[in-house]
């Protein structure tokens, strides 16, 4: 008995020493990479809009190739993420689908931090709705008018005698600003309007496109990259009641045609060196923009 | 092991004078320091609370405060929504797990014969087991198109919110619950039925009232459960900021509860603007809540313990 249990004391001091170790060598580890990066590794963080996600994960595996020394850690988490984690400096590069906001701009100010704006892409808001809905064109006034809660049944635009039940993405998206602008909105800077109280706010993209698949009275907006016709419908919208309904698409996206349209940024904390301007010169060059279309979104119109 | 050494010097310390025993005051101290830590913790979280969430009652009017609209990023903070979606969510959950619990419970420790309960007791601990995040994914992708099919505008409701969260009390509720049931002296039960009463009569009548407070206590922490809960609610209750209108089926809508929103929210706010004190805002009702609800049960069982001493011996 008295043998088994020094054992056991044995064996915890062992793994105390193990854990000890461990967090030493954690500790001292991440020294040595920060030392390496400034001389041949370079590691560029990049985080922001999940509109942009995916985009930005194929640009950083495409990278890969093109210079095999620069490792990019892509994260999501919201546009407003992105800029928070900008302004706090724990990223290089921060993805967002909407401007920074003066605000934003000062709180970076404030900590020493200029930001620097690109525009990487175009993105179409594609309004979607289960396969089912016989509803197929809407015009921005009735978008406004569903979304803000004016119109309640599908019945009143069209469709079958059933409640509409709306989609949003969380009040941190990037796209649920520029939805509320641009949609519920209309574009006008005196419109207070805001969503009906009865919207529900997916936490990501899937969250919308999994209800509209499921869900045959919801309606919701997704960028045009995550949209898959063959399990859901898009609905072709007039921006007024002069203009055609235009069905979101790479082309009319690049066009300007489809009325919801938007660019999409990376922000750098001052002006770009070294690595950081090497990539988003790629981005923006053919290479970076082939992929963009690739994904569904639009690519930057040839200068 | 470390008892051994210190075995070793109580036993020195017995055999000579009764010096103060170095080994027992150290072990007295650690427990003390153990104990009075959790005191701390608890006063320098509070601290923290009151420090982020206080500017919110300060700065925003009450009027807005309990206003019906939940819009930050417009600076609408009516935090009336999100109340009555916990409240909604919580109540719900309550009203199918306490009755659900305590059956269960009276069938283990009353009725079920000895086999039964072994092997249904390792089952119901093996529910506590499941991470609720796929609980709430179970109800997000197998409860939500149910409900929806059934007849609701959209499965995301606050039903199926209380539904998961009543799954997710259930056992809380009954091993704590059997636990009482089975604290109940064996006298009791044979005394009702050498009364004549009915197996029935002596569980409604005898034991439930013998186990009351233990039961309460029960049904407290399977609350102090479901209100708390975050992730899976997020997942199912649909996050619309929106007040029911009161009527039997409001319990079939969407809503938002006020952790759902502090974990929603708090990754994209600004550290130490309004949205940001307000979050920590609702911290502080939500703590508020729950200890309203642990003092409540406190005094329930205080008086039913307060009765039997004094009836009793």
């Amino acid at each position: 008995m008295d043998r088994h249990s020094r054992q056991w004391t044995r064996l915890w001091a062992g793994l105390t020493v193990l854990a000890a170790l461990l967090l030493v060598g954690c500790s001292g580890g991440r020294g040595v990479a920060q030392a390496e990066t400034t001389s041949q590794q370079r590691a560029i963080q990049n985080k922001g809009s999940d509109t942009l996600v995916n985009l930005a994960l194929a640009w950083a595996e495409a990278y890969r190739e093109v210079d095999p020394s620069v490792s990019i850690a892509v994260t999501g988490g919201g546009s407003g993420t992105g800029i928070a984690a900008l302004i706090n400096g724990t990223v290089d590069i921060a993805n967002a689908s909407r401007q920074m906001k003066d605000k934003e701009y000062e709180a970076a100010r404030a900590n020493g931090i200029e930001p620097v704006e690109f525009t990487v892409a175009i993105d179409a808001l594609a309004i979607v709705v289960n396969l089912e809905n016989p509803v197929s064109e809407l015009s921005i006034d009735q978008l406004a008018d569903i979304y803000t809660g004016r119109i309640t049944n599908w019945q009143e635009v069209g469709g079958n005698d059933a409640p509409i039940v709306l989609l949003s993405r969380e009040t941190n998206s990037g796209t649920h600003v520029y939805f509320l602008e641009e949609v519920v909105r209309k574009g006008a800077s005196d419109n207070t309007d805001i969503f009906a109280p009865q919207t529900l706010l997916m936490p990501s993209s899937v969250g919308i496109t999994s209800e509209v698949r499921r869900n045959p009275n919801a309606i919701g907006y997704d960028g045009l990259g995550y949209v898959d016709t063959s399990h859901e419908k898009t609905i072709a919208v007039a921006k007024d009641a002069n203009s055609a309904f235009v069905l979101p698409t790479v082309a009319s996206g690049a066009d300007g045609s489809y009325p919801i349209s938007r660019d999409l940024y990376m922000y750098t904390a001052g002006q770009p060196t070294d690595a950081i301007a090497t990539y988003l010169a790629w981005i923006l060059g053919p290479e970076g923009q082939r992929i963009v279309a690739e994904l569904g979104f639009v690519p930057l119109p040839e200068k | 092991m470390s008892t051994n050494p210190s075995l070793a010097a109580s036993d020195t310390t017995e055999e000579s004078a009764p010096r103060p025993r170095i080994g027992e005051w150290i072990i007295e101290n650690l427990i003390r320091l153990a104990g009075l830590s959790t005191v701390v913790i608890i006063g320098l979280i509070f601290l923290f609370l009151l420090r982020e969430g206080g500017p919110t009652f300060l700065d925003i009017p009450l009027r807005q405060l309990f206003g019906s609209r939940w819009y930050p990023i417009e600076g609408i903070f009516g935090l009336l929504p999100l109340i009555v979606g916990s409240l909604l969510v919580t109540v719900g959950a309550v009203f199918i797990a306490v009755p659900l619990g305590l059956i269960t419970a009276i069938y283990l420790g009353e009725i079920a014969p000895p086999w039964q309960r072994e092997i249904l007791k390792p089952l119901i601990e093996m529910l506590a087991g499941i991470p609720s995040i796929v609980l709430g994914f179970l109800g997000w992708v197998a409860l939500a198109p149910l409900i929806q099919n059934a007849g609701a505008a959209t499965g995301l409701t606050a039903f199926t919110g209380a539904v998961i969260l009543a799954y997710m009390s259930l056992p809380t509720i009954i091993s704590i619950s059997e636990d009482a049931l089975y604290a109940v002296p064996k006298e009791y039960r044979d005394g009702a039925l050498a009364i004549g009463a009915t197996q029935w009569q002596t569980i409604w009548r005898v034991v439930l009232p013998a186990a009351r407070s233990g039961i309460v206590i029960a049904v407290m922490l399977g609350i102090g459960r479901a209100i708390g809960e975050t992730m899976a609610v997020m997942l199912v209750t649909g996050n619309a900021a929106n007040i029911p209108a009161l009527s039997g089926g409001m319990i079939f809508e969407p809503v938002r509860t006020m952790t759902a929103t502090i974990a929603a929210e708090m990754g994209e706010v600004a550290q130490g603007s309004l949205h940001y004190n307000t979050l920590f805002g609702i911290g502080i009702v939500l703590f508020i809540i729950t200890f309203a609800i642990n003092s409540l049960a406190g005094r329930i069982v205080g008086t039913r313990g307060a009765r039997r001493t004094g009836g009793k011996l």
